[in-house]
């Protein structure tokens, strides 16, 4: 639904800065976002002077410094700090990409980290994906025949393998589905950009055999069409995919079928 | 309160089997507008300051006049087709959805009868 201004327990205040220890030279400030469900109070923005001569490059090495070092109860996710898991999706910088991918470097002025944009926040930078994770299962993102498996495995062209390409290197990390304004206003409806990637990931498949009724499935005002070529999952992909142009490619079999 | 499950809410009442040919007839009209559109303008351009007569004679020539209709009826079919995804996207209480996706339509069809009416008053009326 659109909203327009936050509710008053979702006003983000000024929060609490920590220091950087004495005798540090070499200073970058954090601006985080915090909230907790335990304590009743409004978000806050924290401050953390990182002192960047005992620090990785990366935004999640800073992160990870300020857990270890300077504040525990930071909360945030990540796994692999190399861009596979997709765990540590975050709002940096005003865009929403990976932090263990991004480099401080490429960031003028404060370090600013928030959750990824309009998802419920279960605490800090961590944001409640458990809906976008049952809109992916709702396309079922598996291998689907009627003919029975043969012996060895199932044939593909190389040119069959190719139109793959592009599609399956996306980790579901879902800086896509949180940048695009019509899966903030129609989440409860409309499938966002990284579920139709992965759904068109099947339906251009050489050897799964139920791609009419993955069509079937989208074929709704909502589901697909409520994209509107925005293109700001494109721009925000971190692992440089292209999502509108996966779901412009489902529009135009919809249109081949017909 | 709701119970149901995540998936039970994200398959709710199933896929529409639709949504294809809106967003097809949009593009057609708006493509087609895109012709008609630079005409008119340069029509209109042409024929500033010409007297009500001077335009009558214009108006009532066949090939004025059927595009000009085409004109108006493309540009409120194209008209009806964006409000309704406009309101889709931003109205959510049900109810204000259907009544304003039904006003949509009843606005757009008088308002494109109305104009081929005026068209048709001015060209052959007296
Ligand atoms: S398409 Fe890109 S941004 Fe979207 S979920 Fe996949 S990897 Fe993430
Ligand atoms: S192109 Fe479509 S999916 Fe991508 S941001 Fe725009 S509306 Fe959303
Ligand atoms: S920690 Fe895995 S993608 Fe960043």
């Amino acid at each position: 639904m659109v909203e327009l201004s936050l509710p008053r327990n979702s006003k983000v205040k000024q929060g609490k800065t920590h220091k950087a220890p004495a005798g540090a030279k070499n200073i970058r400030k954090y601006q985080v976002y915090r909230w907790s469900p335990d304590d009743g109070q409004n978000p806050s923005i924290d401050t953390y002077e990182v002192d960047m001569d005992t620090c990785g490059p990366m935004v999640l090495d800073g992160l990870i410094k300020i857990k270890n070092d300077m504040d525990p109860t930071l909360t945030f996710r990540r796994s692999c700090r190399e861009g596979v898991c997709g765990s540590c999706a975050m709002n940096i910088d005003g865009t929403n990409t990976l932090a263990c991918t991004k480099d401080m470097g490429d960031i003028k002025g404060d370090v600013k980290v928030y959750p990824l944009p309009h998802m419920d926040v279960v605490k800090d930078l961590v944001p409640d994906l458990s809906k976008a994770y049952a809109q992916y299962a709702s396309v079922e993102p598996w291998l689907k025949t009627d003919t029975p498996a043969p012996d060895k495995e199932r044939l593909q062209s190389p040119e069959e393998r190719a139109k793959l390409d592009g599609l399956w290197e996306c980790i579901l990390c879902f800086c896509c589905t949180t940048s695009c304004p019509s899966y903030w206003w129609n989440s409860d409806r409309y499938l966002g950009p990284a579920v139709l990637l992965q759904a068109y990931r099947w339906i251009a498949d050489s050897r799964d055999e139920k791609t009419g009724d993955r069509l079937d499935n989208l074929e709704d005002p909502f589901r697909l069409y409520r994209c509107h070529t925005i293109m700001n999952c494109t721009n925000t992909c971190p692992k440089s995919l292209n999502p509108a142009k996966a779901i412009a490619e489902t529009k135009k079999l919809m249109l081949e079928r017909r | 309160m709701d119970l149901r499950s995540d998936l039970a809410r994200v398959r709710g009442l199933g896929s529409a089997k639709d949504g294809v040919r809106h967003w097809w007839v949009q593009r057609l009209t708006a493509v087609a507008l895109v012709p008609l559109g630079i005409w008119f303008v340069t029509q209109a351009i042409n024929l500033a300051g010409v007297s009500h007569a001077a335009f009558k004679v214009w108006l009532a020539t066949g090939a004025n006049f059927l595009l000009m209709a085409l004109l108006v009826t493309t540009m409120f079919y194209h008209l009806q087709l964006g409000l309704q995804v406009v309101i889709e996207d931003y109205i959510h209480a049900e109810r204000a959805k259907t009544v304003l996706l039904v006003l949509n339509i009843f606005a757009c069809i008088f308002l494109a009868a109305f104009s081929l009416v005026a068209l048709v008053k001015v060209a052959f009326g007296g």
